[in-house]
């Protein structure tokens, strides 16, 4: 594994801010994201986290500063200077979203094996026995029954959309996962496993992720490297450890200092 | 002045009903549905004295295209003498003053719901369908922001997300009407509520098929000769429905039939569902194995009602 | 023998935001290196900032002052103010850290806990879970417990489990933060057995023992860090 050691950054951002009319979403932020490394945004409610999130995956355009990718082809583009036709290939081939409401990230009335198999379809597989038999691999993975391959997300319980939305952000084997509060509103034990399987997935194929979340358990469990936001601003960023074992900000030792211990 | 504008007495209609600035606002939306075949082209839809759902839109379109030497034949569900047909084709004899016919090849415009007629159409003829939701993505997205951009980037995955439903939960892709189309390899297309028997037809026919949605306000079209292949999956190819008997009263095979009841003890038969050509075949001398019953007298293939929904 | 580690001038305080902004001092003017092969440990009384010293070279902690400089290759890099990524890498390839306490991951097994420095620094799968079995059996820790996640087990057997992680793969430098804290003497030896096994193979290693035996078997030399005391402020 050289995920440390590449050379060339896969995500470049560069000062990005994003207003609301007058009120900040997010402000001046920069920094750059290497292959198969996991970066938590956290901070509260209202600190901005999501609306980064949004302006990176191209969800939301920012009010100035630039964001650039690393295509497969190596050269690096301005995300919003992408085409609808380029921006939404990458967004169903190279990247994955994985919402907090797996019912946002899923399509809830068709079958478990075609939430998994849209993405193929969409880049034109037509071969039904194929694009079944990749959606039940992918079913495994994210440790859904084969038997549960013809069922509605609607039969599911949180934890499986969640995982089913997984798999179907993962089918093609994205370089670039974009996560928000992925395991928010799941219940402990659940949300165990989750992050557990997330973790192995990640390290197993290698994946950059941006992930936000307001849990530092996480934070920390997932992720390489962190940033704290706060009123729109990055005000701390580090390693995960450093920034939580010795928050130097008010505000993140504040953070880290009303985690529950048990 | 042209051949379809008429200066009537106060009280009387302008020819076909609508006046001449609509028909050329129609006229243009059909050109451009030539011109970009597949593409449901936007159009001011009018208020037509019938209700939605009648065939509002095949209504304009044919009132759009109508000249007074024209022929037209009125088809609902392949008959000629329902209430729908009747009714449209008296429409017209009584705005446009036109011929109209039962016959398929005698026709110039043909208006159809839900049919195409078996016998095979030439150049000199019109086929315009009534079109009652035009987008094919609409049961599986319904946002028409989000459709359009998904016709614009021929971003059609979605088409076969629904295909894919069909086979794992029927084992067969079930779709059986309003089967979607690729046509001329770009545009994903709704060839209206038709039974996909119908589909091979619309492949490189040689008559210019036109589709009205008239409360959905879009028109779109197929020219002459264009390439338009049914959508499926390579382990699961495109397939027609398949009639293990012959029409009743006929005897043709290779078309599609109409179960019709015939008692309230089980008794049916299955009859074509294009009465035309059942009619032309039985004057040609062709009899099916139920034409001498009695109880198919008083249907003789005229009444029947698709059922293979 | 070459110098592996350097600290120079090394200075940390802690500031309490929620204190009301107290400075709490740690250490002040840390200087000293540790060579290819020996094992360096530092004395002094409990919150003398022996602790603080090791997770800054470890990079667990910021520096707030001077160098803390490590050999890698032919090039010399100061962990005080590296990039995240460039610390990540030196963390996978270049200091190991053994500590008293496991940070248990959910439904990963022992053996594959064990095995994963070593699979990060490319070795396959097969090897890896060999070697961490090895090493599980040298500990002591059951057989049968080699392939249950860690979680469950009583405190003694994780801190073995987390020592076998510490020391399976090679890293040029080591840091041990009290190893053999309430082993028994059986597995005491042991570690000592590996220590000497790290040096031999020219590991530095700093270290924090409070055992006064195995302290004197393996310690090469004892910085006292009292001498860096820094004063309140």
């Amino acid at each position: 594994m050289n995920a440390f050691q590449a050379e060339d950054p896969l995500l470049q951002v560069h000062n990005v801010t994003r207003y609301y009319g007058d009120r900040v979403g997010c402000l001046d932020v920069s920094f750059d994201l290497w292959p198969g490394e996991v970066l938590a945004i956290v901070g509260e409610s209202g600190s901005g986290k999501t609306t980064l999130l949004n302006c990176l995956s191209t969800r939301l355009a920012p009010t100035t500063g630039a964001i650039e990718y690393r295509m497969r082809d190596g050269a690096m583009r301005n995300l919003y200077q992408l085409t609808e036709a380029e921006r939404r290939l990458l967004m169903r081939t190279d990247w994955g979203f994985v919402h907090q409401n797996a019912a946002d990230g899923l399509r809830m009335n068709v079958s478990a094996g075609a939430n998994v198999g849209e993405r193929l379809m969409a880049i034109g597989d037509r071969h039904y026995g194929n694009i079944r038999s990749i959606a039940d691999d992918w079913l495994g993975r994210v440790e859904i029954e084969s038997d549960r391959i013809d069922d509605d997300p609607r039969s599911f319980s949180g934890g499986m959309r969640q995982r089913l939305q997984i798999a179907r952000n993962l089918v093609t084997r994205p370089r670039l996962v974009f996560m928000d509060e992925p395991t928010g509103g799941l219940d402990v034990s659940v949300q165990a496993r989750l992050l557990d399987l997330l973790r192995r997935l990640v390290a197993d194929l290698g994946l950059s992720v941006v992930i936000v979340t307001h849990d530092l358990a996480v934070a920390r469990l997932l992720s390489h490297r962190i940033m704290v936001m706060r009123h729109g601003n990055v005000i701390e960023s580090g390693l995960t450890d450093q920034v939580l074992d010795d928050p130097r900000e008010p505000y993140t030792q504040l953070l880290v200092s009303s985690i529950l211990q048990v | 002045m042209n051949d379809t504008a008429q200066i009537y007495d106060q009280g009387e209609y302008n020819f076909a009903y609508l006046d001449e600035q609509t028909k050329r606002m129609i006229r243009r939306a059909i050109l451009k549905g030539i011109a970009i075949p597949g593409y449901q082209v936007p159009f001011a839809s009018r208020e037509m004295p019938m209700p939605y759902g009648w065939g509002t839109g095949g209504v304009q379109v044919t009132a759009a295209i109508l000249g007074q030497d024209d022929c037209l034949k009125m088809i609902d569900q392949g008959s000629d003498d329902t209430t729908n047909a009747v009714s449209l084709r008296g429409f017209f004899e009584k705005t446009a003053g036109i011929r109209t016919t039962y016959e398929t090849s005698e026709a110039t415009v043909i208006q159809t719901r839900h049919r195409i007629p078996e016998k095979p159409l030439t150049e000199d003829q019109v086929l315009v369908f009534q079109v009652p939701i035009p987008e094919p993505l609409r049961f599986l997205e319904p946002r028409e922001t989000e459709t359009r951009k998904m016709h614009a980037l021929e971003d059609y995955g979605l088409m076969h997300v629904k295909l894919y439903e069909d086979i794992a939960k029927n084992g067969h892709i079930a779709t059986t009407y309003a089967y979607p189309v690729k046509v001329n390899d770009r545009y994903v297309m709704d060839p209206s509520p038709t039974p996909k028997f119908d589909n091979p037809k619309i492949d490189r026919m040689a008559a210019l098929q036109l589709y009205g949605a008239g409360r959905e306000k879009r028109i779109y079209a197929i020219p002459p000769y264009t390439k338009v292949k049914s959508l499926d999956f390579e382990d699961y190819p495109f397939e027609v429905q398949t009639f293990d008997k012959p029409c009743g009263l006929c005897g043709a095979e290779n078309v599609y039939l109409d179960e019709v009841i015939l008692d309230d003890k089980g008794g049916r038969m299955f009859v074509c569902s294009d009465s035309d050509h059942c009619e032309e075949r039985r004057a040609d001398g062709h009899l099916g194995p139920m034409a001498a019953s009695p109880e198919a007298g008083q249907f003789g293939g005229q009444n029947a009602q698709e059922t293979a929904r | 023998m070459p110098v592996r580690l350097y600290l120079n001038n090394v200075g940390k305080s802690f500031t309490m935001h929620l204190q009301g902004g107290t400075v709490i001092p740690v250490v002040k003017q840390v200087e000293f290196s540790v060579n290819a092969g020996e094992c360096v440990v530092l004395g002094g009384p409990s919150g003398a900032g022996k602790s603080s010293i090791l997770k800054m070279i470890y990079g667990n902690y910021r520096c707030d002052e001077g160098q803390i400089l490590v050999t890698v290759g032919d090039e010399i890099i100061n962990i005080a103010g590296a990039e995240p990524r460039r610390m990540l890498s030196l963390r996978e390839a270049t200091i190991g850290y053994v500590s008293q306490f496991l940070r248990t991951i959910p439904r990963v097994s022992a053996e594959d806990v064990v095995a994963e420095p070593l699979i990060a620094q490319g070795a396959s799968e097969a090897e890896g879970v060999d070697t961490a079995r090895a090493l599980l059996s040298r500990l002591n820790v059951p057989e049968r417990l080699w392939t249950l996640p860690p979680a469950t087990f009583s405190g003694g057997e994780q801190q073995r489990v987390n020592i076998a992680r510490g020391f399976i793969a090679h890293y040029p430098i080591l840091l041990l933060d009290e190893p053999t804290a309430s082993l028994d003497a059986a597995n005491r030896a042991v570690v000592v057995r590996l220590v000497e096994e790290k040096k031999e193979k020219g590991v530095a290693m700093v270290g924090i023992l409070h055992d006064q035996d195995v302290r004197e078997q393996i310690a090469d030399r004892i910085i006292d860090v009292t001498g860096f005391a820094a004063e309140a402020a």
